[in-house]
């Protein structure tokens, strides 16, 4: 088996008595786009600085095309890095910035210019090149630090949330770019982001975070349909978290007795002995809003409160007891706080976690 | 309008007080070194027939009568004295040739033949000296002898030999001196500002307050301190002849080493604070930005934090300068013979010669070269703030 591109093993961060990344273990191939994911100090920035060099793992090893590198100072190590705030130099010009990596390498001034020509026309900047940050909008100063982390061909690209103080339509449309980018020249690149619907859309693999552990690690699909924890299920879109006990279990799946004496029926695996208390995920799309019973599971709820969000209604729905999130049809917009309706999901869009 | 009545009554008292003892003490040294009116105003006659003289031609009998009517005319010696002074610092002989024409001018009335009575008045440039003074109420002597210059008795701007001017010397030595401080202060002053950049918190505060303590301690303490520091059997040359780095005492006081440094000592907050203040403007991701870039610690100094830095160390130069340039008591206390710098010069007019003249003069050329540096330095810091 092929040695992952890069390897975190069993790395630690503390500062004093404080630990902020504890005993951790990713791999991650070459060519990947991996987002690490996670609230404010869940370790996510601290990982990213352990491998730019600007941190140094108090315990463990950071290797990299199987040489380890924790010891290596950061210019050493050949990464290309985006950081939050862009960091471009305020005395250069666009050109000069973008080029300063390549002036670092000892590259010649005819083919700098050349590179810097490029590397420009790849983020619609070219007509920019004379001027300097200061002239430039937040959007397009991002485009310029992405240009320059690409411009000397690292073999890997960190991005320390690069598009967290731009506006959604600019964000989307980066978004985009960089995942062209990241197919278009076969980079290696890792994500920090705090927005989950950003790792969804842009990741090949998604790390979760949580308090310095990764809680969990799969493809955006695996996260959000089969959350291993009841944090990635929450922290993940928008989930109703249901805490129930097994009554049977058997070939068909298993009844779930909730709270408030509701029974319904979860499809999932053996394994799960009567008796047990356990949690399920139901996503609020999964949840049809009917006045009559439409699949196995359905109950009768009163509508606490409706929120139109332009494309879906969001619902806050109470069943005898249990608080329930639905994603609406518009056309249910006439259904309003305290009129009554039927909710119904089917067994299989209900997923075990681990309490 | 009345919110600008009442701005202007709350800044009122400051103005008063600049006007009183800042604004009207320089107008008058200013007015002092350009003016001599005593002669214009005590031989009104006698001005105006020099009007009409070319200067070179003998003293016509026209000249004689004017002088003596008006000599005749004057009656406190007040007046007389001031402008035998006057007349004594162009040509000298006048003390003794005025005190005798006023006493035979006051003996007898009439017409009095002044060339019987001494012969100087025969001569051309005693008459020269008296056209000079009574010309205008005006001169220029002082500003002219402020840069070691003087007008021949023919009126031409000629050099004074260094023999008897060397105050162009001074100033040249006043700001080498003030160049060497700002040197020391930049050397010194630039590692310091980035350490107390880097530093967080109270070791961030401590650092500030111990170079500008220096600045709140009395002036006769600090130097009392250098004395004690510098002199030959003073700690630092028995801590350096402890150590063994040194045989015979190094020589730290009455001389220019010992003036740069107790300047230095001094004027040190006046570059660390600007440097440190531009400093801490400078985005902290910018470091580690030119690391991730493939620049080695040394070069991102070379190409990203020195240039950023350049305008504090700009800034802090010019005020270390602008302010060494006028130091008096330091340089006077801790320097030797050779390295008075003007002020003590201006001084020594002001104080001990009593003339306010040339204490004017040479204060006006030194508001001058102040005045030029703080344009450059109001240009470039203003520079720095218009961006947007």
């Amino acid at each position: 088996m092929t040695q992952p591109y890069i390897r975190f093993d069993k790395v630690t961060k503390a500062y004093g008595d404080f630990t902020v990344v504890e005993d951790l273990d990713l791999d991650i191939g070459k060519g990947e786009f991996v987002s690490l994911l996670g609230p404010s100090g869940s370790g996510k920035t601290t990982l990213l600085m352990m491998l730019a060099g600007f941190e140094p793992p108090t315990r463990g090893a950071v290797i990299v095309d199987e040489k380890r590198i924790d010891q290596l100072p950061p210019h050493r190590r050949n990464m290309g890095i985006v950081f939050q705030s862009y960091a471009l130099f305020p005395h250069m010009t666009v050109a000069a910035n973008v080029a300063f990596p390549l002036e670092m390498r000892g590259v010649s001034k005819a083919n700098r210019k050349q590179l810097v020509d490029r590397a420009l026309d790849m983020v619609q900047l070219g007509a920019m090149a004379d001027r300097k940050p200061s002239q430039l909008s937040g959007g397009q100063q991002q485009r310029v630090a992405l240009a320059r982390a690409l411009v000397f061909e690292p073999a890997v690209v960190l991005m320390d949330e690069p598009l967290g103080a731009l506006d959604k339509q600019l964000r989307e449309q980066m978004q985009l770019d960089i995942r062209d980018l990241h197919k278009r020249l076969d980079l290696t690149i890792i994500f920090v982001t705090h927005d989950q619907s950003e790792a969804l859309t842009m990741s090949d693999r998604i790390a979760v975070f949580n308090k310095g552990q990764i809680e969990q690690i799969g493809t955006p699909n695996e996260i959000y349909d089969h959350p291993t924890s009841r944090f990635v299920a929450d922290f993940i879109g928008e989930t109703n978290l249901l805490d129930g006990t097994i009554e049977t279990s058997n070939a068909n799946g298993l009844t779930l007795s909730l709270p408030g004496g509701k029974r319904i029926l979860v499809a999932a695996g053996s394994g799960n002995p009567a008796g047990k208390a356990v949690t399920i995920s139901l996503r609020p799309e999964k949840i049809r809003l009917g006045h009559e019973a439409a699949s196995t599971n359905s109950m009768p709820v009163t509508i606490l409160d409706s929120v139109y969000h332009g494309d879906h209604l969001r619902m806050v729905l109470d069943a005898e007891g249990t608080r329930l999130i639905a994603k609406a049809d518009r056309r249910f917009g006439d259904l309003k706080p305290g009129s009554t309706a039927v909710a119904s999901f089917d067994p299989v869009d209900c997923w075990l976690v681990r309490s | 309008m009345g919110k600008r009545l009442a701005a202007i009554g709350l800044i009122a008292p400051l103005l008063v007080f600049l006007a009183l003892f800042f604004v009207w003490p320089l107008a008058i040294m200013m007015s002092n070194a350009v003016s001599s009116p005593g002669a214009v105003r005590a031989l009104p006659a006698t001005a105006e027939v020099l009007g009409d003289w070319d200067r070179t031609s003998p003293p016509t009998a026209e000249m004689q009568t004017a002088l003596v009517d008006d000599l005749r005319a004057i009656d406190d010696d007040q007046t007389v004295g001031d402008i035998t002074r006057q007349l004594n610092s162009a040509k000298s002989g006048f003390r003794t040739l005025m005190a005798k024409t006023v006493s035979a001018v006051r003996e007898d009335t009439g017409a009095l033949d002044l060339v019987a009575l001494d012969k100087r008045w025969g001569q051309v440039p005693f008459w020269q000296a008296i056209a000079a003074a009574t010309a205008s109420p005006y001169t220029d002597r002082n500003l002219l002898a402020a840069i070691d210059m003087a007008r021949s008795p023919t009126g031409e701007i000629v050099s004074l030999p260094a023999t008897a001017s060397a105050n162009l010397a001074i100033l040249q030595r006043t700001f080498v001196i003030a160049a060497g401080t700002t040197l020391a202060c930049i050397l010194i002053g630039f590692p310091y500002a980035m350490v107390a950049a880097s530093a967080t918190g109270w070791k961030r505060q401590a650092m500030l307050a111990a170079v500008l303590l220096p600045l709140w301690t009395s002036l006769l303490v600090r130097t009392a301190a250098w004395f004690i520091l510098l002199q030959d059997s003073g700690l630092i040359n028995r801590l350096l002849q402890a150590l063994g780095l040194i045989d015979a005492p190094l020589a730290l006081l009455f001389n220019r080493t010992g003036v740069i440094i107790a300047m230095t000592h001094v004027l040190l907050p006046f570059m660390v604070l600007p440097i440190f203040s531009v400093l801490i403007a400078i985005p902290a991701n910018l470091l580690p930005a030119a690391a991730s870039l493939g620049a080695n610690p040394l070069r991102a100094f070379w190409r990203v934090l020195l240039p950023l830095s350049l305008r504090g160390v700009v800034s802090g130069s010019l005020l270390v300068f602008m302010a060494a340039i006028g130091y008096y008591i330091t340089p006077a206390l801790i320097g030797g013979p050779t390295d008075q710098m003007i002020s003590s010069v201006i001084a020594f007019y002001a104080t001990g010669a009593a003339n306010w003249g040339m204490a004017g003069a040479l204060g006006i050329v030194l508001l001058v070269a102040t005045i030029a540096l703080y344009v450059v330095y109001d240009r470039l810091s203003s520079s720095g703030t218009e961006r947007p």
